[in-house]
């Protein structure tokens, strides 16, 4: 089972792999032509071209940077000669701390907002987190980093807007800078989160088991938490493991905004400058991010749910 | 703040002069006090120390420590922070030597002498030397060179040393303004490690040593202690940091996260202007805007049509709606108001429908359609200024298609080639009228981006090029410029302000260099905290 899972990931990476590098090779132009830009004359790109070995055929190239790949070997930036492991290590930690600040932040607050939303549902309260969740979600990303900035930053000034953080920098001080972004993609995937729980848990107290829990005269809260919430947690754990995945390769705005150097802003950089072997590993990390979060929240359904191992 | 301390902080920063100080205060009612003021005497030399923190618009993770390969803000500020270059264009638009003490040409303009100051060291202690430079010359030249400065260097047929401290530069033909092109930014003087140019390590001569550096991201450095020169380089350590997004750069400036913003957004601009702690500055500088025909394609072929073009576009209305008004109207030729030989005497170009209706009959024709492309990649309102294109030349029975292009490969499928008759394009402007029209407009060049070729321009061209006097050369360059306007094929509607803002405690001296945005990019060099 976990081994099938695993070989329709890595096979899942191949064709990702395979897609990627023919959709890169379709952008119009390439890497000799971008990275000089506006000065660039046809001697001066033919140079280039010759020196990154552009010249060569598309499949050869595939070939060489898939065999590197498997030795661990991404290859250079052909933009401007670094490792790209090195170029990409520091920016690939950089998301993730922003992501799991994020998901520390949102994660428990979206399960006990929608637990009690499904506890108090239709109430006063119940409305209001819907209302205030689905707005926060409605709204654009840079709209909801600007109007935080905004208040927060520049007219409370509580936290900085620059999230310029560097390798150097302490935790804690990393973690007053990163606080606006990360506060941002809460509010952005809060909703989500939140909704599946209230609903998810509202589904089963409909169950002929939850009824009769009722009629032995449990309290409501016990019903939720003990009754209702164990076989809830399949959909809920789909659902947040989605919006980690989000967190991790969704961020490109956000970074923009608060100026965060992730792994979004360089691969952005890197398609605007044609820089391929970038390109590529970025991809593959996001489409490797995805395998990853969705394996694990099979298997964490599963530990939740045994029946699961056993299908119809 | 008061309105006194503001002024007074205008007056120190330099942005103030003495009597403009003494009117202002005056009318606020501060006329008693405002001598006093004036009589303080931290007006007198520039303070030092503190940490300078830029944010640049440019930048991008692909971005190169070679220097042939710097094309963006944020790399050319890097290559201004840590180097030095034979020559320097100062505050006030002048050439001065910069590493180069003098210099000399032979009286056709061919042989060039440089003679360098001595005692120079790089940061990593190494004496300068003249084979230093002549290294960092060769890094452009030659076949296999990749260097965006190649078509600069290409005239050099031979450079040789004569000592430590003599370089001789021998062109093909002669220039009288080679010695401003050895000012350009891609040409920095870099120590040779091993017999090759050691670029890799960021090592200069300039005032700032190179701490760290994360394309895309940052660049950080202290203070060169050795500094040969006087009086510059005030800050003991400055920081240049990438934001690209216009809005994240104005809100960190209004934080105070960063002491310079370049690049303000025209569209808000007013509202920055209302922080009392920030200070909007404007260069009219050389940088332009143009819509460049393809002469050799149909229709623009016709020099009738490129005329009837020209006249059907009104400037002012494009100067008040595209850059609100942070500008020039251009006029038909690449040449700025500052520059040494601008054609005052050339009349402007105005809108008028019927001159273009009459050059339509001249080319035998009631009305014509044409295809304009255009992508905000060109700049920011080129979209919003071929509509406007479009509603003004119908007045004169011209129908302009307007194609949006994606920004993506503009510069490679649309710019420059004859897939597109007609483009917007725009220029960094260059110091030299020669180095301007050189690039853009003479038969050949690789950017002559209309693919224009007229035969008395280019004759001109040369002939001014190594001619050393000045009324005979400005002669020269009137009649180009004319030539220009009247047969060329890009039209040239506008010439931008660079526009910077700083906080209130930045200061510099009083005019600042408008030969690129930010001070001549100099801004780590010249200024401090008042």
């Amino acid at each position: 089972m976990l081994i099938q899972r695993l070989s329709l990931g890595l096979l899942t990476l191949f064709v990702v792999s395979v897609i990627i590098f023919l959709a890169v090779g379709m952008l119009p132009g390439d890497a000799a032509q971008a990275m000089l830009g506006q000065a660039a004359t046809e001697e001066t790109v033919a140079a280039l071209r010759a020196r990154m070995g552009l010249d060569q055929p598309a499949p050869v190239r595939y070939f060489h940077w898939l065999m590197g790949i498997l030795q661990g070997d991404f290859g250079q930036s052909i933009a401007n000669g670094r490792e790209i492991s090195e170029l990409i290590g520091g920016r690939f930690a950089n998301t993730i701390f922003l992501a799991v600040f994020a998901a520390v932040i949102s994660v428990p607050l979206a399960l006990l907002l929608g637990i009690l939303a499904a506890l108090y549902r239709n109430s006063i309260y119940d409305r209001t987190v819907n209302v205030v969740t689905l707005s926060s979600i409605s709204t654009p990303e840079f709209f909801v980093a600007y109007i935080l900035i905004l208040f927060i930053s520049v007219q409370w000034g509580l936290f900085p807007s620059l999230a310029n953080v560097g390798p150097t920098t302490p935790f804690l001080e990393r973690l007053d800078k990163t606080f606006l972004p990360a506060l941002t993609l809460t509010l952005v995937v809060v909703a989500h989160m939140m909704r599946m729980t209230r609903a998810a848990i509202i589904n089963l107290l409909a169950s002929p088991y939850i009824e009769m829990a009722n009629l032995k005269g449990i309290s409501k809260r016990k019903i939720i938490t003990h009754h209702a919430l164990p076989n809830a947690w399949a959909p809920i754990i789909n659902v947040i493991v989605l919006n980690l995945a989000y967190l991790i390769v969704g961020v490109v705005v956000v970074e923009v905004v608060f100026v965060y150097p992730g792994l979004g802003q360089l691969l952005v950089d890197s398609v605007q400058r044609r820089d391929l072997p970038v390109v590529q590993a970025c991809c593959l990390i996001f489409a490797a991010t995805y395998v990853l979060l969705n394996l694990t929240a099979d298997i964490l359904s599963i530990l939740t749910n045994p029946r699961l191992l056993h299908p119809k | 703040m008061s309105k006194l301390t503001r002024l007074e902080q205008e007056l120190r920063a330099g942005r103030l002069s003495r009597r403009d100080f003494l009117q202002a205060a005056t009318v606020l009612g501060f006329g008693a006090v405002a001598p006093t003021i004036l009589s303080r005497p931290t007006f007198a030399a520039p303070n030092k120390g503190g940490k300078f923190t830029a944010g640049i618009g440019h930048g991008s993770t692909t971005d190169s420590l070679d220097p042939g390969t710097y094309e963006n803000d944020f790399t050319i500020g890097t290559s201004f922070a840590r180097f030095n270059f034979l020559t320097e264009i100062d505050a006030n638009d002048e050439l001065i030597g910069e590493l180069a003490e003098s210099w000399e040409a032979s009286p056709d303009a061919k042989v060039w002498t440089f003679k360098l100051r001595s005692g120079i060291e790089f940061h990593n202690g190494q004496t300068m030397t003249a084979q230093d430079v002549v290294n960092s010359f060769n890094h452009h030249r030659g076949e296999e060179s990749t260097s965006a400065a190649k078509p600069i260097v290409a005239p050099i047929s031979d450079i040789t040393t004569d000592g430590d401290n003599v370089v001789i530069f021998t062109l093909e033909d002669g220039n009288a303004d080679f010695p401003f092109l050895v000012s350009d930014y891609h040409i920095p003087i870099i120590p040779t490690k091993d017999g090759a140019l050691d670029w890799a390590s960021g090592i200069g001569t300039g005032p700032y040593v190179m701490q760290s550096y994360e394309p895309g991201v940052r660049m950080t450095f202290t203070r060169n202690p050795n500094y040969w020169k006087e009086g510059r380089a005030h800050f003991d350590e400055t920081e240049m940091i990438v934001i690209a997004d216009v809005a994240a750069r104005t809100n960190a400036l209004n934080t105070g996260e960063i002491d310079l913003m370049d690049r303000c957004d025209i569209k808000t601009l007013h509202l920055l202007q209302r922080n009392q702690n920030v200070v909007v500055e404007e260069i009219s500088g050389n940088g332009h805007y143009t819509i460049p025909m393809r002469t050799k394609l149909a229709p623009f072929d016709d020099n009738n049509i490129r005329m009837a073009l020209k006249f059907a576009l009104d400037r002012e209305a494009l100067l008040e709606t595209v850059l609100s008004g942070h500008g020039a109207v251009g006029n038909d030729h690449p040449i700025g108001r500052g520059q040494r030989y601008f054609a005052s005497e050339l009349e402007q170009r105005t809108y008028d429908p019927d001159q273009a209706k009459y050059y339509l009959k001249q080319a035998g024709l009631d009305t014509i359609e044409v295809d304009l492309s255009t992508s905000d990649a060109a700049f920011a309102g080129a979209v919003d200024a071929a509509q406007l294109y479009k509603e003004h030349a119908a007045a004169a029975g011209i129908t302009i298609n307007v194609r949006r292009e994606p920004a993506d490969g503009y510069w490679s499928d649309v710019w420059n080639n004859d897939n597109r008759g007609w483009c917007f394009s725009y220029w960094g402007g260059r110091p030299t009228e020669d180095w301007m029209f050189a690039t853009a407009y003479a038969e050949g060049a690789e950017w002559n981006e209309s693919d224009w070729s007229n035969a008395r321009f280019n004759e001109l061209m040369t002939m001014a090029r190594s001619e050393l006097d000045e009324a005979k050369r400005r002669e020269m360059y009137v009649e180009m410029q004319t030539i220009c306007s009247n047969d060329c094929g890009s039209v040239v509607p506008l010439f931008n302000n660079y526009i910077h803002a700083t906080t209130t405690k930045v200061a510099h001296e009083e005019n600042m260099s408008s030969n690129w945005a930010n001070d001549g990019h100099r801004y780590f060099e010249r200024w401090w905290f008042a």
